[in-house]
């Protein structure tokens, strides 16, 4: 089957087998492997990519369903000029990963929130990343990251 | 030695070399790589945990669209097909006979993993099932048949001298001790006695196994893994197939977690058969519920008794371990080595015995998980600290103090002597974490050490090429499995050759052009492949230096070193223009090279004492049983930080996997099956876990025979978290926890059965 859909910023036509999942589609047809498989239960977060700016786990969700909507994957989240997000400059400014395997998926995941609500609290912050793990960090890294992404993203605004 | 505020590059949290593709997406994984001509192999799996198979049949699946071909255990005329570092007795598919549930039993080698995957069904398998056994007291039983009928050979790697391989179902055995323990019972003031349990668990490297085999026209082999140590696969791989160790080139791309578990052969022999059978190049990715089926901790049942003078003073421990080891060896009997001797804890005992055995049964063979045996003992070994401190009279934090080994003194007899200030560090611990301060009810606090044998065998050899233009390669046989080891390693060329950081680039891992490194383990990275990454530079030097005279035209004596190159007067030269004036050609480059061994300052084991301090404070939930982390503080005292602020992650993230088998990680078997092997069944810690405050600090007396004083890290905080929690509990409730994880429904149950007691 063949559908279109803007994927980090562009649109696409993309031609693949009606059971294929959006990570099988996006890393095997588009090799866009930022997105990262290990659960495949929705349980980990670390397939995260966004679709009309919600996360979602591309584990799990047939490609089908991106038909004319907006995919944001993590090689789409830095400016076309290079320059980086600033969540993605916070996680390296804290060390928020160590094997980077969760990585994509938490900027993503944080990158939704952010987008959202810049101010988001502490617990409101946790609540909506409980849904990615990491198992090298502690997370406390990450938390830092997202804080200092969201202070900067308000001073923009 | 330079002072600490001298460093330029060394002792500074600089960027993370493997920092931009980790956040841009561009880092490769091998799960992200493909070859040209490659196919994809799937493996068909035991249903059961102990069966002879009678026969396969695979002429169907065969004929199945794109599959290429189909490998049996009856497929591997003319190979080793037995592998195992410690004992070759893990056959790369089975052979004849199944030892767990989850055994490759055979592989579909197809053009697409999807004809892969639906040709498993095509395949018949025979089964004669066996009664399975299941449990380490069962394996032990007199009259209970061997799960390996066989005597295999020992894995004949060096350093692995002491693998015996032991009768019946006995995997390993290792007897440890010294003094005379019965009469130090006799005559014991107070005694603390009893059995506990540590879960078995799962690493969950969120990377799944991977590897990509390649076998060319020329009978070459290139395997591309996310192994730890590429130089063992390499052994088991060569070995498998008969080939010279150049003939096999191991080559690890980023890592997605490793944590122990992907250390040692996995799935690399197996992948590498598929590719010898199909003569194409194969890859095999893992799920995540085929890793659960591929390696896990080994849980430990301890029996463990310790014994104090009337004055308090420790004379004695004995403790009884039993692993379970589960189907094959791996590296079960150096987790029985170790957790033999970390059991002791980083105390002076007069009299010590200890008796360790790993056990084989039909369950998922357990092998290296972080801390290597020293999180099943530290839980027993310190939370006896603290019933041993109470029945003395003694605060925890006054009985560890009065009973901690100093710098310098040995807990081992023969061992090198503690090269840590532990006292110090536990003393740190309990000012960071206010252990003065009033406790809220049902909230309890403790402070936890352990010290343990790291580093492993001493066998490390490094490279640097130092160019003309100023650049400098590092070429190391480490694997970046997250922990910073290529940022470290190129800060420490960086430092030492005095150039940018940005000019230093980091080579590896890739057997075929680096030299030998055992291992990435036992947190030794920064230790021995620093100081190896640090006396190639150093070696460099030396020989730049000799060529210099020859540049200014004066003997070495004349000429004074300055942060990167030489002086002669008003003259100064950097390494590179004196390389270039050398060779008058522009683009040259030489080698420095360092070959460290079990030698010089480096023939005492361990190569260092890797420290573990942590503190909690926990506030437990009295209606649901659930504990709460209040504080977490942890101590890493490595001797010198190369990368501050990636060591305190390091010291934060084996904190955090600690809290997981303390307080919900367990895998658990109903019968022959593994009931929760995926991520919806199997908890980690989440964000939510985090504690609401933590607090990381260094200590760094530059004490190690690292690079400018240092030693790894890693490893230590995972091992006295679950104990730390335990004690904690019992402080805030009075009831004493012998099992982990310590889940709300446990921990309920117990506090229940207490109030009982109480009416």
């Amino acid at each position: 089957m063949q559908i279109g859909f803007e994927l980090n910023g562009k649109q696409v036509t993309l031609e693949f087998e009606q059971r294929e999942t959006l990570a099988e589609v996006l890393r095997g047809r588009c090799r866009l492997t930022g997105v990262k498989i290990s659960c495949e239960a929705q349980v980990c977060g670390s397939c995260t990519v966004l679709v009309d700016g919600l996360p979602v786990s591309a584990c799990t969700l047939l490609a089908y369903e991106v038909r004319g909507k907006r995919v944001t994957t993590i090689e789409g989240v830095a400016e076309e000029t290079g320059r980086l997000h600033p969540l993605q400059q916070a996680f390296l400014d804290h060390f928020s990963f160590q094997c980077g395997f969760c990585t994509p998926g938490m900027i993503l995941a944080a990158k939704a929130l952010l987008d959202e609500n810049s101010a988001a609290t502490e617990a409101e912050i946790v609540a909506h990343m409980n849904g990615n793990l990491c198992r090298c960090t502690g997370y406390l890294p990450i938390l830092k990251a997202i804080r200092q992404a969201a202070a900067e993203i308000r001073g923009q605004k | 030695m330079k002072p600490l505020g001298e460093f330029q590059i060394v002792n500074h949290s600089v960027p993370r070399g493997d920092g931009i593709p980790k956040v841009t997406g561009s880092a490769i994984y091998t799960s992200d790589m493909t070859l040209e001509h490659m196919s994809w192999a799937k493996i068909l799996r035991s249903p059961f945990a102990r069966a002879r198979i009678r026969s396969i049949d695979v002429s169907e699946a065969k004929g199945q669209p794109g599959v290429i071909d189909v490998l049996t255990g009856g497929d591997l005329h003319g190979l080793h097909p037995y592998y195992g570092h410690g004992v070759k007795d893990h056959p790369l598919i089975a052979i004849g006979q199944v030892r767990f549930v989850g055994e490759p039993v055979a592989a579909v080698i197809a053009e697409t993993e999807l004809a892969a995957q639906e040709a498993l069904g095509k395949i018949a398998v025979e089964y004669e099932e066996m009664k399975a056994i299941l449990d380490v007291d069962t394996a032990m039983a007199e009259g209970t048949p061997r799960i390996h009928e066989t005597d295999f050979a020992d894995g004949s790697f060096r350093g692995f001298d002491d693998f015996p391989g032991a009768a019946g179902n006995i995997c390993q055995a290792v007897h440890v001790g010294w003094g005379d323990v019965d009469a130090a019972f006799a005559s014991a003031a107070h005694i603390a006695e009893g059995e506990f349990y540590f879960p078995m668990v799962y690493a969950y490297a969120m990377e799944p196994y991977v590897a990509i085999a390649d076998f060319d026209s020329k009978g070459h082999l290139t395997v591309y893994s996310s192994a730890q140590h590429p130089f063992m696969v390499r052994h088991d791989v060569a070995h498998v197939f008969g080939l010279p160790l150049n003939s096999v080139r191991v080559i690890v791309p980023y890592i997605g977690g490793g944590y122990g578990s992907k250390s040692y052969t996995k799935i690399e022999p197996l992948v590498a058969a598929c590719s010898w059978k199909a003569g194409r190049p194969v890859k095999l990715q893992l799920s995540v519920e085929e890793a659960f089926l591929t390696t896990r901790g080994d849980d430990a049942r301890v029996r463990i008794r310790t014994a104090t003078d009337a004055n308090g003073n420790l004379v004695a421990r004995q403790a009884t371990i039993h692993l379970n080891t589960g189907a094959y060896a791996e590296n079960s009997p150096m987790v029985c080595r170790k957790a033999a001797n970390r059991i002791v804890g980083p105390y002076r005992i007069p009299n010590v015995k200890i008796d360790c055995f790993a056990v084989y049964t039909n369950t998922v063979p357990a092998s290296s998980y972080r801390g290597l045996g020293g999180a099943q003992v530290t839980f027993p070994g310190e939370s006896q600290m603290d019933e041993l401190a109470e029945k003395a009279g003694y605060e925890p934090l006054e009985f560890r103090l009065k009973n901690l080994a100093q710098s310098g003194e040995s807990i081992h007899p023969g061992m090198r002597p503690i090269d840590a200030d532990i006292p110090g560090d536990i003393r740190e611990a309990s000012r960071m974490l206010n252990m003065d301060r009033p406790l809220a009810a049902g909230h309890g606090r403790s402070v936890c050490c352990s010290a343990s044998d790291a580093g492993a065998h001493p066998v490390t050899l490094a490279m640097v090429q130092v160019y003309a233009d100023g650049a400098v390669s590092v070429l190391s046989g480490s694997t970046e499995i997250g922990q910073g080891s290529h940022t470290v390693l190129t800060q420490i060329a960086a430092e030492e050759m005095g150039v940018p950081l940005e000019k230093v680039r980091l080579i590896g891992s890739d057997t075929a052009v680096t030299l030998f490194e055992r291992s990435t383990g036992a947190s030794r990275t920064t230790t021995l492949m620093g100081r190896a990454v640090l006396e190639a530079c150093r070696e460099a030097i030396a020989q730049i230096k000799a060529m210099a005279e020859e540049v200014f035209a004066v003997p070495q004596e004349k000429l004074v070193e300055e942060r990167g190159g030489l002086r002669c007067g008003e003259i100064y030269l950097t390494w590179a223009q004196i390389l270039e004036k050398y060779f008058m050609m522009e683009g040259c480059s030489i080698v420095g090279r360092a070959y460290l061994r079990k030698a010089g300052d480096l023939t005492l084991i361990p190569v260092f004492w890797e420290i573990g301090v942590v503190g909690v404070e926990i506030a437990l939930d009295e209606e649901t049983g659930k504990i709460l982390l209040d504080s977490l503080v942890t101590i890493g005292d490595v001797g010198l930080a190369i990368h501050p602020a990636m060591t305190e992650g390091q010291d934060l993230g084996a904190a955090t996997m600690g809290l997981g088998a303390g307080l919900f990680e367990e895998l658990i078997y109903d019968g022959q099956q593994l009931m929760n092997g995926s991520m919806l069944e199997y908890r980690v810690p989440r964000f939510s876990d985090l504690a609401t405050h933590v607090e990381m600090k260094l200590v760094q007396n530059r004490d190690g025979v690292g690079p400018y004083g240092a030693k790894g890290g890693g490893e230590g905080a995972v091992n006295p978290i679950s104990p730390c929690i335990a004690n904690a509990l019992y402080r805030a409730t009075g009831v004493r926890m012998r099992t982990l994880p310590l889940t709300p429904e446990r921990v309920w149950k117990a506090l229940q059965e207490k109030k009982r007691q109480v009416l």
